[in-house]
């Protein structure tokens, strides 16, 4: 019995407004409100709340056969919050009908699993706690950022306490091999990977209103048999993609909600059943480990990181401002932690990839810069300022060392103020013993 | 195949990007085995390179019989032409302009520059390319700038082939919309006369299609190229002073932007230092902006070398950190082009016709001073954004070569031709 897993990946990053060099040092906000807010509001009217209102209904009229995932970074949670807080109320009633997980990943939609482990744990600790508080249920099931998956990233992900984790099956890791499997991972073998199937979720997502494809016109019969014929042995479907498919990358003139309403039926009628990562991680066995020695991604043709790190510039942007990473965790000022988090989201680099052809058509397309090289300046030139600000708190002539030894002697301190205060109200509340007699 | 090319400048006497675009195109065009180009100009000086054309000069060509000895001719333009040559154009004199300002040849002495009097000498030269045109068979006539179009259409209609005329520029780049009529008739002219007309941007192009009315289809836009660095160049070596340089070189008039240099230039001193900035070249304007530096109190970082030939230029070049073009509309610019050659990070304005070929250069808008200023800022404070541009950008323009734009024109002399 084959069955079909759903992940829909939902984020918008906090754009940066133009910043010039002669902002450094006298503008410290760094967001561009308008565009990130009417944006937001487009996604949202186009495909978020549609989108919501349509899977609401069919996990309705199939009776809880129909099972779906979401991933939603704390940036777009944030946003949510602050433009739309609906989309959240529909999302809770999604969550209520038992039928939708939500999975786990890093707060910023950031790189720092590439780079800092320290800060990829305080970040996907902070979003598990996130969704928690908003839709009831810890996650247990991890997806990095674009779906990055190394064998260190799998390492780092196991130790925070998730067995399964979502990634690309990228045919230079696949080879031969078919995304079809619950695979696990080379270093742990507690740890199942689920890989997309990344020829049909592109076809959904990409190719669903592109008429000179071969597929052109998708249908859901035509969809569920492609699923139908994929050989006995091979029971998985993953079916990854950004959910703002449904209405805004296909908009609703495609025929793409009505195509969505449609699966499920005929996927009855074939015996292909739905099911949420954490089901078909309980239900099916790995075949192999699967070594992924270097990082890879759902990204560009490469399935590699470089669609953010793979020119000079891009690798210049990321040290400089993970070279903050250490002093700004030891800051209490809120305005700064939250800079620091919206600061690290991929998205950054995302618009400074020189990359040409159909990729870099993609990169421009999403790039609210009419250059990589103003993506460039305007990101530097915001991470100066913050820089400028970080060094405020803790002026760069007082090493890293020297900081942690001082804060940690505080701390030491402050703790043990603590304990002699507790015990001096023990102290305090006893009854007076009586003097033993003093002997003669 | 033949080509009969008029032109107005030709290395190493030019004046600006005409000559350099003349020759590079026609270089890179007789690479082409079957081209043969005859390639006429008002004033030679004997000094050209003649390896794979031949120059014939306006003013060498007579248009009043003259009898002189061999010798005589010999002694005056042996070091342009064969002597035999000017017998041979003078069997093909057609009118009587004896009332002409003529020589004690019967040819018409031009400047080889832009005087006063041009439209004079245009017209003048016009006259010459009848006995050209005449003496000469070839396929197809190709006028390269306004100045040559009415030889261009003269000699079409002496022989009946057909005519392309190349667009360098037109008088509303240089006049920024206020156009000589005079120019502008001259112009229409010649593109209402020509069978087809090359431009060297899309710039140009629309500008030819809307404001001189000619149909689309028979404008192309064929960009200009850069001749490859010859090895005298690689050697001259850069000059370090400490501080970061910050270059324009071109001419200081409206059409080159300066003022918005000139303030860009006081933005990024504001904030920065150890940075120099450099205005090299002469104009119209030097005085203007030479009294705009003094004014916006930077005149101690601002400099004017002058007028820069040869090697100066490209020891300037090198020695620069950045260069920047911020025309107001320029129909190509040759110069950037140079610049990242050599290695430079280069700045261009969006309203320049090299923007739409070029990818590893920052682009502004000419009145963005705060753009402009900020790409500065961020090339010389961000060494990686340097190195970027200066390895991008030197790979880049290594591949724009004067060839492939050579087969471009050579499609449409075959198109024109009917092969």
């Amino acid at each position: 019995m084959k069955t079909i897993c759903f992940y829909f990946q939902i984020h918008q990053p906090f754009r940066l407004k133009r910043y010039r060099f002669f902002d450094i040092g006298n503008d410290h906000y760094y967001y561009d409100d308008f565009s990130n807010e009417s944006i937001l509001q487009r996604v949202v009217e186009k495909s978020f709340l549609p989108a919501n209102k349509l899977l609401l209904e069919m996990i309705e009229a199939n009776k809880g056969k129909l099972k779906v995932s979401f991933s939603i970074s704390g940036v777009a949670l944030d946003q949510l919050e602050m433009h739309a807080p609906e989309v959240l109320d529909s999302f809770r009633k999604l969550a209520k009908t038992g039928c939708v997980e939500f999975l786990a990943e890093t707060y910023a939609h950031s790189l720092c699993s590439l780079k800092n482990p320290d800060e990829f744990k305080a970040q996907v600790e902070l979003h598990s706690k996130r969704i928690e508080s908003l839709f009831g249920n810890k996650p247990s099931v991890f997806r990095n950022t674009e779906l990055i998956y190394s064998d260190e990233i799998g390492q780092m992900v196991a130790e925070m306490g998730y067995k399964t984790i979502i990634t690309e099956g990228a045919k230079h890791i696949l080879g031969w091999k078919s995304p079809n499997f619950v695979y696990q991972s080379a270093v742990n073998s507690h740890v199942k990977l689920l890989l997309k199937n990344s020829k049909l979720s592109d076809d959904i997502s990409f190719r669903f209103s592109n008429q000179s494809w071969s597929g052109y016109p998708l249908t859901a019969d035509k969809f569920i048999d492609w699923v139908r014929i994929i050989p006995e042995n091979e029971q998985l479907v993953n079916l990854f993609m950004n959910y703002e498919t449904f209405g805004n990358l296909q908009v609703r003139e495609t025929g793409i909600f009505d195509f969505l309403k449609a699966l499920p039926k005929f996927a009855e009628q074939k015996g292909i059943t739905f099911s949420t990562p954490s089901e078909v991680a309980a239900k099916m066995k790995p075949v192999e480990a699967l070594p992924v020695p270097f990082p890879i991604s759902w990204a560009d043709e490469e399935r590699d990181v470089s669609a953010w790190l793979g020119n000079t510039l891009q690798q210049e942007a990321f040290n400089k401002i993970y070279s903050q990473a250490n002093r700004v965790r030891k800051t209490r000022d809120r305005r700064l932690m939250q800079d620091w988090l919206y600061l690290q989201s991929s998205d950054h680099f995302f618009y400074m990839s020189t990359k040409r052809s159909s990729d870099g058509a993609l990169h421009q397309h999403f790039s609210p810069y009419e250059s990589p090289f103003e993506a460039f300046t305007n990101y530097m030139n915001v991470v100066s300022d913050f820089c400028k600000r970080v060094d405020a708190q803790y002026p760069s002539s007082v090493g890293n060392e020297e900081l942690h030894s001082l804060l940690t002697t505080i701390e030491n301190q402050e703790l043990t103020i603590q304990k002699l205060e507790t015990e001096i109200k023990q102290l305090k509340s006893k009854p007076a013993k009586p003097k033993a007699a003093p002997k003669k | 195949m033949k080509a009969l090319m008029f032109g107005w400048e030709f290395p190493p006497h030019i004046l600006g990007g005409l000559g350099t675009a003349s020759y590079g195109l026609t270089r890179g065009m007789s690479l082409q085995p079957d081209l043969d180009i005859i390639f006429v100009i008002p004033k030679p000086y004997g000094d050209e390179d003649q390896r794979f054309l031949k120059i014939t000069g306006a003013g060498n060509t007579p248009i009043v019989w003259r009898d002189p000895s061999f010798e005589t001719v010999q002694n005056r333009m042996g070091s342009i032409m064969d002597p035999q040559e000017y017998f041979e154009l003078r069997k093909h004199l057609y009118a009587d302009f004896n009332y002409m300002n003529v020589n004690d040849l019967g040819c018409i002495e031009f400047s080889g520059r832009y005087p006063d009097n041009l439209l004079e000498e245009i017209n003048n030269y016009s006259i010459c390319a009848g006995v050209i045109a005449r003496r000469e068979t070839y396929d197809v006539i190709h006028s390269h700038d306004w100045l040559t179009y009415p030889a261009g259409i003269h000699a079409k209609n002496v022989s009946g082939k057909p005519l392309v005329i190349h667009v360098h520029a037109t008088d509303f780049d240089r006049s920024r919309g206020q156009v000589n009529p005079q120019v502008y008739s001259i112009e229409k002219n010649g593109m209402d006369h020509a069978d087809h007309i090359i431009c060297v941007s899309n710039l140009t192009r629309d500008t030819v299609i809307s404001k001189y009315h000619q149909h689309p289809d028979k404008v192309t836009t064929v960009h200009n190229a850069v001749e490859p660095v010859s090895a005298s160049i690689e050697a001259i070596k850069p000059i370090r002073c400490g501080d970061r340089v910050v270059t324009f070189l071109g001419r200081i008039t409206m059409q080159k932007g300066p003022e918005y240099f000139v303030e860009a230039a006081a933005k990024v001193l504001a904030k920065t230092k150890n940075v120099r900035f450099v205005m090299a070249g002469s104009g119209d304007m030097m005085e203007a902006m030479i009294r705009l530096v003094a004014k916006r109190g930077i005149s101690d970082r601002f400099h004017f070398p002058g007028f820069l030939k040869g090697d100066q230029v490209y020891e300037m070049l090198k020695s620069s950190d950045v260069y920047i073009m911020p025309s107001v509309s320029e129909p190509f610019g040759i110069s950037p082009l140079e610049a990242m050659q050599v290695g430079v990070p280069t700045i261009i304005s969006k309203q320049s016709g090299c923007a739409e070929i070029l990818d590893n250069a920052i682009k502004t808008d000419y009145w963005d001073i705060d753009a402009m200023a900020d790409a500065i800022y961020s090339i010389i404070s961000y060494p990686v954004l340097y190195e970027f541009l200066q390895d991008q950008g030197k790979k880049e323009v290594d591949e724009i070569k004067w060839e492939y734009a050579g087969q471009k024109v050579r499609d449409i002399y075959n198109l024109v031709c009917g092969r």
